[in-house]
């Protein structure tokens, strides 16, 4: 399982970037987040929403898979650990952070389903982010093409990704009623890092965003 | 073991002249004997000394007094006395950290750490290193001479822990005027004086770095140094611990535990590029036992020198306490309760070729910080060198600490 943001990975609105550098996709993430809250970033790669966090005076702490993120990570002072989301999360006690981060990871997570059991458990809030198969370009590479679908922006062949357990959004849905998850706020992004319009119907968010970030907390009682 | 190692030893493992490693005449024991004596009496070290009023407690129950401390610094202390770091060395080092050694000539064991510029940085934090409670350079311990007897303690020494050894660091800290570590760091023993800091005294510890170490000894770990032990003790001149009275000295015991202690030190894959298979100094075996390998002439070297350094029942007495060493067994079984609440800021650093304290001892420590929802940072280095990669130039390692203690010091306000 792959927590690393390697660039191979990236859609391409983690590619846009805003206008202080960084990723469009991370400074949304970032303002989701109330100044002086604790964090936990898991999957955080080399920290820049880590970064990101902490100049807007978040207590951030993040969990990395690969060794070459979280010793640069450790570098730049970051409260980094090694670790996997699969196995890791259940050391953490019950609302140990205001908020869990799962960014761009989900789908490489072995079961996505536990591992957001688990933020609910750990956090008030999960935030998490997700590359949407059910976008209209994979559906018609699928559709015409009748291969696993490959864009630029999701590269790899079937038996190369890491990307394990692809989602649509409305898959996404369905498991947050399934585990009992509360949506606080729901985001769609299209290709170039701008939210779609907030009251569009789910069909059309999961036909014509390109990546979804959902805040969830537990529902009450 | 025995004769055969008196042989073939007069070139160390680098094809040099040596010592004659192994060889144990009188006038060589008695030349040597004062030094270790003198050096456990009156270090060339600074030196803090407690009277009868002030003894430092020990887990065995023995209030032991008079005791001394022997330390080095280096930087300087600023005014709100806030920069101060405190290293512990590890099993076989002392409190030359950063300078010297006045026995061997060497220099610091952590030189590559600790100095102006250097991750440690001496221009900006004040480094303290103290030798350890049952050490044998300057700070009470089994050589150090004993009021009542006039002789050496030997075996009259208590027994003392991990726990003991971090006391008698408090009573230095004390003496200082230091009342909270900016960092307190340390690799392998040294590592397990850190984590009883932070677990014994954590509002006086701002940062840490455990580093290659873990809460407990295994069995394994254990095993070995029992191994170590029983090779001093099975050497007829350790005399049951009086050796320096009787004008003996078991250094045949304490180089084969050198010995056998420094594979575990190591990792098989950095013994191998190192030594390989090469014959030292000849092409072909000598149908002998004399050292044909170069990796035999390695050991010996190693061992003969170190027992010119560092007394034989010093060696019994630390690696008891490190044995005796249970983090979790002193908090109820449960390793987070040792950290429960801290505010201590943490970076613990594990080597993937290291055996001896291998990742997942580290990783234990992590998730019980976790747990306490302490402020960790946690970095596994890849590198074959085993456990003494902490000792050594791991650039990974040295940039860590550098980053680790830049962020700590900007939240202390060292750092702007």
């Amino acid at each position: 399982m792959m927590l690393s943001r390697a660039p191979r990975d990236l859609t391409m609105a983690e590619t846009v970037r805003g206008p202080g550098g960084a990723r469009v996709d991370l400074l949304l993430v970032s303002e989701m987040i109330e100044p002086g809250s604790r964090v936990l970033d898991v999957g955080c790669g080399d920290g820049e929403l880590l970064r990101l966090l902490e100049a807007r005076g978040v207590d951030g702490r993040g969990i990395e898979l690969s060794r070459e993120g979280v010793n640069e990570c450790v570098a730049k002072g970051l409260a980094v650990i090694q670790g996997d989301a699969d196995t890791d999360l259940a050391n953490y006690p019950d609302d140990a952070f205001d908020y869990v981060i799962l960014s761009q990871t989900l789908q490489a997570t072995r079961r996505p389903r536990d591992v957001i059991e688990h933020m609910l458990r750990i956090g008030r809030r999960a935030v998490v982010s997700f590359p949407n198969f059910g976008h209209w370009r994979i559906r018609l590479q699928l559709l015409f093409d009748g291969r696993m679908p490959r864009t630029a922006n999701l590269p790899e062949t079937w038996y190369d990704t890491p990307n394990i357990h692809f989602c649509t959004i409305k898959d996404f849905n369905d498991m947050c009623a399934l585990v009992g998850a509360h949506m606080e706020k729901a985001v769609a992004l299209d290709p170039w890092g701008t939210a779609l319009k907030i009251n569009a119907p789910w069909w059309f968010w999961n036909l014509f965003g390109e990546q979804a970030v959902f805040v969830l907390t537990r529902k009450p009682g | 073991m025995g004769d055969q190692a008196t042989t073939d030893t007069t070139r160390d493992a680098f094809g040099r002249p040596g010592p004659a490693t192994m060889s144990t005449t009188p006038a060589t024991a008695e030349t040597k004997l004062p030094v270790l004596v003198r050096e456990a009496d009156r270090p060339r070290s600074r030196l803090a000394e407690f009277g009868p009023d002030t003894p430092l407690q020990l887990d065995c129950g023995v209030a032991f007094s008079p005791f001394q401390v022997a330390y080095q610094t280096y930087g300087t202390l600023n005014e709100t006395k806030s920069n101060a770091v405190l290293i512990c060395h590890a099993l076989t080092g002392d409190q030359h950290v950063g300078n010297v050694h006045p026995v061997t000539g060497k220099g610091g064991w952590w030189d590559i750490m600790i100095g102006p510029g250097r991750p440690i940085d001496t221009d900006r934090y004040f480094v303290v290193c103290s030798n350890v409670v049952g050490g044998c350079m300057g700070t009470s311990g089994p050589s150090s001479t004993n009021p009542l007897t006039g002789d050496p303690y030997g075996l009259d020494f208590p027994v003392i822990t991990i726990k003991d050894m971090v006391r008698a660091q408090t009573m230095l800290l004390d003496h200082l005027g230091i009342d909270t570590l900016f960092a307190v760091a340390g690799g392998s023993m040294g590592g397990m004086q850190v984590l009883e800091w932070c677990a014994s005294y954590p509002q006086r510890v701002f940062s840490a770095l455990p580093i290659a170490t873990a809460t407990r000894h295994s069995a394994q770990n254990i095993a070995f140094h029992e191994v170590g032990r029983q090779a001093v003790m099975a050497d007829p001149e350790w005399r049951n611990g009086r050796y320096f009275v009787e004008g003996t000295m078991p250094r045949r015991g304490l180089s084969v535990a050198r010995m056998g202690a420094h594979i575990t030190y190591l990792s098989d894959t950095a013994l191998h590029r190192k030594f390989g298979r090469r014959f030292q100094d000849r092409d072909n075996p000598t149908f002998s036992f004399d050292a044909d390998f170069e990796v035999e002439s390695y050991l010996r070297h190693q061992g003969s020198t170190f027992v010119e350094r560092f007394d034989a029942n010093s060696y019994l007495y630390l690696t008891r306490a490190m044995d005796y060493f249970d983090l979790a067994a002193d908090h109820g079984g449960v390793l987070a309760n040792a950290f429960k609440g801290t505010r201590t800021r943490f970076c613990v650093i594990s080597f993937t070729s290291d055996w001896l304290f291998p990742t997942p001892e580290s990783r234990a420590v992590v998730h019980a910080l976790n747990a306490g929802g302490a402020r960790v940072s946690f970095a596994e280095i890849e590198t074959d060198k085993g456990h003494d990669a902490f000792l050594l130039d791991e650039p990974e390692l040295l940039g860590i600490v550098r980053g680790f203690l830049d962020s700590a010091g900007r939240a202390r306000g060292l750092v702007s």
